[in-house]
């Protein structure tokens, strides 16, 4: 017989490519669903929601710039790699969640697809979203999606994972760059999903995940004058309210909660609320006194 | 202290027998004193104070009179949407320049300074220098910011470097009788040890700065807290001596706020509060004010600030 100690995993934020503990120190106890403690993790503070924002910032710059297809690629690789990781995500899942084993996989399987299904869409929701314009003049008019910038996200509380991944993927996908707040009770896959995306080209800085109290980071994220959008899915009727409030002051984009079943084919909602369309007319046909042979 | 620089054997022997500097211990200091936590009051007086000691500096070749103009304005009016900001101290360019930004800035109280001397490598002629600082002066400069002759110092030729700083320093004067301030700039990223850093302090202050100034901002290794609390060691001992109070300028590498505030905690720890003023102590920099501003609507508004809400420089 084996006396040997198990190793516990200390549960860190993942910020700017990194892996920092809270810069305030803090941890909470995250328990299963029957109460049993599980992990400490981060109790993040209103100064790491500052820091995940200027590295969202620095990142934004090179991940919008990046081809639609090469963005496709990157996401792919999430789900190559969670695919490695598949049986310690459905551990983590069935623990936060209180489900069995095989519903715990369902939906580990489920988050896995919905990121093969987000990777396919980057090259091709241009197509959907744009196109050109018929107009009333000498103009050649297209339209074409572009990402809205940093989008700060309050992660679904029930659905620690799928809902998870069905929050971050669409808005990276667009080529933004995001912040989110796991799930309060069930932060741990979200956690684990740093280590993943750490691994899977995915530059640092592009996803930055916090975890701890929604109701004490997110009014700063909200009313931050460098977030472009705000993503309340799991943010309770009263506090959303105040988030609402606090994104308006600089005309910020916001998704309000609404009741969602994560496990139902997602359409392109999510992805095109974090697009912007962008315009432009060029000048065809005769320009000058004399017309021009274009 | 007049004998010490009677000859160069004299000043040689001085600048040698300054004590050695203890790296590891002055590091260690400037790294202690930068974890001082400053919050609420003390920080948005930090912040304005910054602001108030910056030298808004342009130093490109690619600078234009528009550049200038612009970096002028924002110099009088840092955060268009707050008039209650303070100015900054001064603004910094090249000699050419002078003329545009002395026109931008007059009627105000903030200063144009001027590099001069071949900034930033040194390597010119001394009358070629000396040119270039009257011109500068003529121009309407109120501050000079030489950069000391680097190659000279390090060959232990320094009672040249010393003759260079007190003709710069007559150079500086203008007919009416008035002076031109004189920072002095050591390039400390090329005097290699700290011993050189002290040595390079006194003998610009022994020449007659105004101010001693770590850096031109060009190379690789510029202001640091270490480098920038031994030369305020070397202000707090000569003023002690001599009774003139000399000024410092940290150069380069200051981005951020709290970078920024750990300096100002360097200055009132080892020179006191008696330079705590744009009178005795600038900052050389550009970017770091867009950062002070950025913190300043933070504290004001309650709400982070982005850069898109401060200009693009």
């Amino acid at each position: 017989m084996s006396d040997r100690l198990s190793v516990l995993k200390t549960y860190k934020l993942f910020v700017g490519g990194k892996f920092p503990r809270s810069e305030s120190g803090r941890v909470y106890e995250v328990t299963d669903s029957k109460g049993n403690w599980l992990a400490n993790a981060p109790l993040s503070s209103r100064k790491d929601a500052r820091d995940a924002v200027v590295a969202a910032r620095k990142a934004f710059g090179a991940w919008s710039g990046a081809t639609a297809y090469n963005r496709g690629q990157v996401l792919y690789r999430v789900a190559e790699m969670l695919e490695g990781r598949r049986d310690q995500f459905v551990a983590e899942v069935a623990d936060a969640e209180g489900l069995s084993k095989a519903k715990a996989a369902a939906q580990v399987d489920a988050a896995i697809d919905r990121w093969v299904w987000y990777a396919g869409w980057t090259d091709k929701i241009a197509q959907i979203a744009g196109g050109t314009n018929p107009v009333a003049g000498p103009f050649f008019n297209v339209s074409s999606p572009e990402p809205t910038g940093v989008v700060a996200v309050v992660a679904p509380q029930e659905s620690s994972f799928l809902g998870l991944v069905s929050v971050i993927a669409p808005v990276i996908a667009g080529g933004n760059a995001v912040v989110v707040v796991a799930s309060e009770k069930a932060p741990l896959p979200a956690l684990s999903l740093g280590e993943v995306l750490a691994t899977s080209d995915v530059p640092g800085g592009v996803v930055n995940i916090l975890s701890g109290r929604a109701a004490e980071i997110f009014p700063s994220l909200a009313a931050h004058q460098d977030v472009n959008a705000v993503d309340l899915a799991g943010a309770g009727a009263e506090l959303a309210k105040e988030l609402e409030v606090a994104a308006a002051d600089n005309l910020k984009r916001v998704v309000r909660p609404q009741p969602v079943d994560w496990s139902a084919d997602p359409g392109t909602k999510r992805l095109m609320a974090f697009l912007e369309t962008k315009t432009v007319w060029h000048p065809t046909g005769s320009l000058g006194a004399g017309g021009s042979s274009y | 202290m007049a004998d010490v620089t009677a000859s160069d054997g004299a000043l040689r022997r001085f600048l040698h027998g300054l004590p050695g500097v203890d790296p590891v211990g002055l590091e260690g200091r400037a790294a202690a004193l930068g974890t001082r936590s400053i919050k609420t009051t003390a920080k948005a007086y930090a912040i304005d104070l910054a602001i108030s000691m910056i030298d808004l500096t342009t130093l490109e070749g690619a600078d234009t009179p528009g550049k200038v103009r612009a970096l002028c304005a924002k110099a009088l009016n840092p955060d268009p949407t707050d008039r209650g900001t303070p100015r900054t101290a001064a603004v910094c360019v090249y000699p050419d320049m002078v003329a545009t930004a002395a026109e931008a800035v007059r009627g105000s109280d903030v200063k144009v300074a001027s590099v001069a001397t071949a900034f930033p490598a040194g390597r010119a002629a001394l009358p070629v220098k000396l040119a270039d600082t009257k011109d500068a002066v003529a121009a309407g400069a109120h501050e000079i910011d030489m950069v000391i002759d680097r190659g000279a110092f390090l060959a232990g030729h320094y009672l040249k470097v010393y003759e260079e700083i007190k003709a710069v320093k007559d150079a500086c004067r203008r007919e009416d009788g008035t002076a031109a301030r004189l920072k002095v700039i050591f390039e400390t990223g090329e005097l290699s040890t700290y011993d050189n850093i002290r040595r390079a302090s006194w003998l610009g202050m022994l020449a007659g700065a105004d101010f001693i100034k770590t850096s031109t901002g060009k190379v690789a290794v510029n202001a640091t807290p270490a480098n920038t609390l031994l030369m305020l060691e070397a202000v707090r001992d000569f003023h002690a001596l001599t009774g003139v109070q000399v000024g410092v300028k940290p150069a380069g590498g200051i981005r951020t706020t709290k970078d920024a505030l750990k300096f100002l905690v360097l200055v009132n720890e080892t020179v006191g509060e008696q330079w705590l003023t744009n009178e005795w102590f600038r900052f050389g920099a550009s970017s770091l004010l867009n950062d002070l501003l950025m913190q300043r609507q933070k504290l004001s508004t309650g709400r982070y600030s982005g850069p898109d809400y401060v200009t693009v420089d």
